[in-house]
């Protein structure tokens, strides 16, 4: 078994296999996130509730079973794609001096050539979002509301006020642009590299791709702006409740 | 013919050795006509090279028909011209606006190093072909010929992708210069017929590690080498090659 494994990072088609693997893993993360999302809008009290029961689920244990999940797909992920960019060079050490698109049945597109830039800007934009909302501010800052009596922190509110800063909410609706760029090719290619793919499957997994690129990155996008433009910053609850904290 | 034909700029990428720096040379041609193709053009600047003692660009080709393999030239940034479907031999002069300027560059790739101007060593397909290409039979008498049913569908599969000639378009055309189309195919005729089966699993695991070993890069799903194959084979063989060695990998576990 480890010699499969080790001959699926060297050989070439064993390289997308654990990209596209890990890939597709990630998207069924985003799309569960994207719904985590929408629960604020439906106020304060239904997103603190979310967040507040994923971090409690299986006393605590199935937010780091699935972060040691993410963070293992994450790294092969990107040390797959990294490798298969680096190897490009070498095939080929002299270029062409023009540039030409043969059209036809090509997929070649603006997403599939710049999938190594969106690929960078979404890690980087993993660790500014992480830093954000994850290890940002909690309740010893202030950001302390109640959930069935007990304390809990108030994610809302710090998502409310984030996305009423005008840099962080172009910044979000510029990565989740990359977002979709990146599921455009990263999505259809995916199947594709796991050997899933006929004239008749191709065509309407190429489709899906497209779609679920535009919905993921509008569906990202589309709630800091609506925030911006649409919700109010709600009060800070008291700060003496710290007081009375663990 | 060449008192009323038209006037080009050629572009041609000139290397007078695989280690030597090369360099793209411009030449002006008048009087070609529109139905000439483009390699008799070459050949027409080729005898007005030699008439004034100049080196002749070196290009291939042999059937002049778009069934040997042996032409490749990128025209203006594509491999076998922009035309679909067409080997480089087969593009005419009429498919350039009279006055334009074409530029001829070499297949590149690390795996095809150029031998000088416009040819390039092919023979990592050679050596691909070597490690399992084929289907081992004993010599002697020839089998009957109906003694193995195929199915018509199956075939026609085969013969789909046996159409390639080997003429490394897909590896011209990939950003990533990967060879993935040309095995995808040569796997592909094999796996669906009975006669490959037998050595199928060997087949994969063989030619992937010497297309590896051979230094093409990774096949992103471009699908850039479906539009310029000359025999228009899909990227569905890449998936099938793909499968046969998923396929072989378990088998290789699981015994």
């Amino acid at each position: 078994m480890g010699g499969v494994l080790g001959g699926c990072s060297t050989s070439s088609i064993g390289k997308k296999i654990l990209s596209a693997i890990t890939g597709l893993g990630m998207v069924l993360f985003v799309v569960g996130h994207l719904a985590g999302n929408l629960t604020l809008l439906l106020g304060a009290e239904a997103f603190n509730n979310y967040a507040h029961f994923l971090k409690h689920l299986m006393h605590g244990a199935f937010i780091y079973i699935a972060e040691a999940g993410l963070l293992l797909f994450f790294f092969t992920h990107i040390w797959m794609g990294v490798t298969v960019w680096l190897h490009k060079g070498r095939a080929r050490e002299e270029g062409y001096e023009v540039a030409g698109n043969a059209g036809g049945e090509s997929k070649k597109s603006l997403s599939s050539l710049t999938m190594i830039l969106s690929g960078i800007s979404l890690a980087i934009f993993v660790v500014i979002h992480l830093l954000h909302f994850k290890f940002g501010p909690a309740e010893a800052q202030g950001y302390l509301t109640t959930i069935d009596g007990q304390p809990a922190r108030d994610l809302y509110r710090l998502v409310i006020e984030e996305f009423h800063k005008p840099l962080p909410t172009i910044a979000y609706v510029a990565f989740m642009l990359f977002l979709g760029l990146h599921l455009r090719h990263g999505f259809w290619s995916a199947f594709q590299s796991l050997g899933v793919g006929s004239p008749r499957l191709t065509p309407a997994i190429n489709t899906a791709a497209l779609i679920l690129a535009l919905v993921l990155a509008i569906g990202f996008l589309a709630l800091p702006v609506y925030v911006y433009f649409g919700v109010d910053i709600p009060a800070a609850t008291r700060v003496v409740a710290l007081e009375v904290g663990p | 013919m060449t008192t009323n034909g038209h006037t080009y700029t050629l572009k041609v990428w000139r290397q007078p050795g695989a280690d030597r720096p090369g360099r793209l040379a411009t030449y002006t041609v008048t009087g070609i006509s529109p139905d000439l193709s483009l390699l008799e053009a070459l050949d027409v600047l080729n005898e007005d090279l030699i008439r004034k003692g100049e080196d002749p660009i070196a290009f291939e080709s042999d059937c002049r028909e778009g069934i040997c393999g042996q032409c490749g030239i990128v025209v203006n940034g594509v491999a076998h011209g922009s035309k679909l479907g067409c080997t480089t031999c087969e593009i005419r002069m009429r498919e350039f606006a009279p006055g334009s300027t074409i530029t001829l560059e070499p297949f590149r790739a690390t795996a095809f190093p150029i031998i000088k101007d416009l040819v390039i060593n092919r023979s990592a397909f050679d050596r691909i072909i070597a490690r399992g290409g084929y289907v081992s039979i004993n010599t002697g008498a020839a089998p009957e010929a109906n003694a193995i049913p195929v199915a018509r569908d199956l075939a026609e599969k085969a013969m789909d992708a046996a159409a390639c000639i080997g003429c490394g378009a897909c590896v011209a055309a990939c950003p990533n210069a990967s060879a993935s189309l040309f095995v995808g195919a040569k796997v592909s005729q094999l796996a669906v017929m009975p006669q490959g089966h037998a050595e199928r699993e060997r087949r994969v695991t063989r030619m992937v590690a010497q297309m590896d070993a051979e230094g093409f890069g990774n096949c992103s799903n471009h699908g850039e080498c479906e539009a310029v194959c000359p025999k228009e084979i899909p990227i569905h063989v890449i998936s099938r090659m793909r499968r046969e060695y998923i396929r072989a990998s378990v088998k290789s576990v699981l015994g």
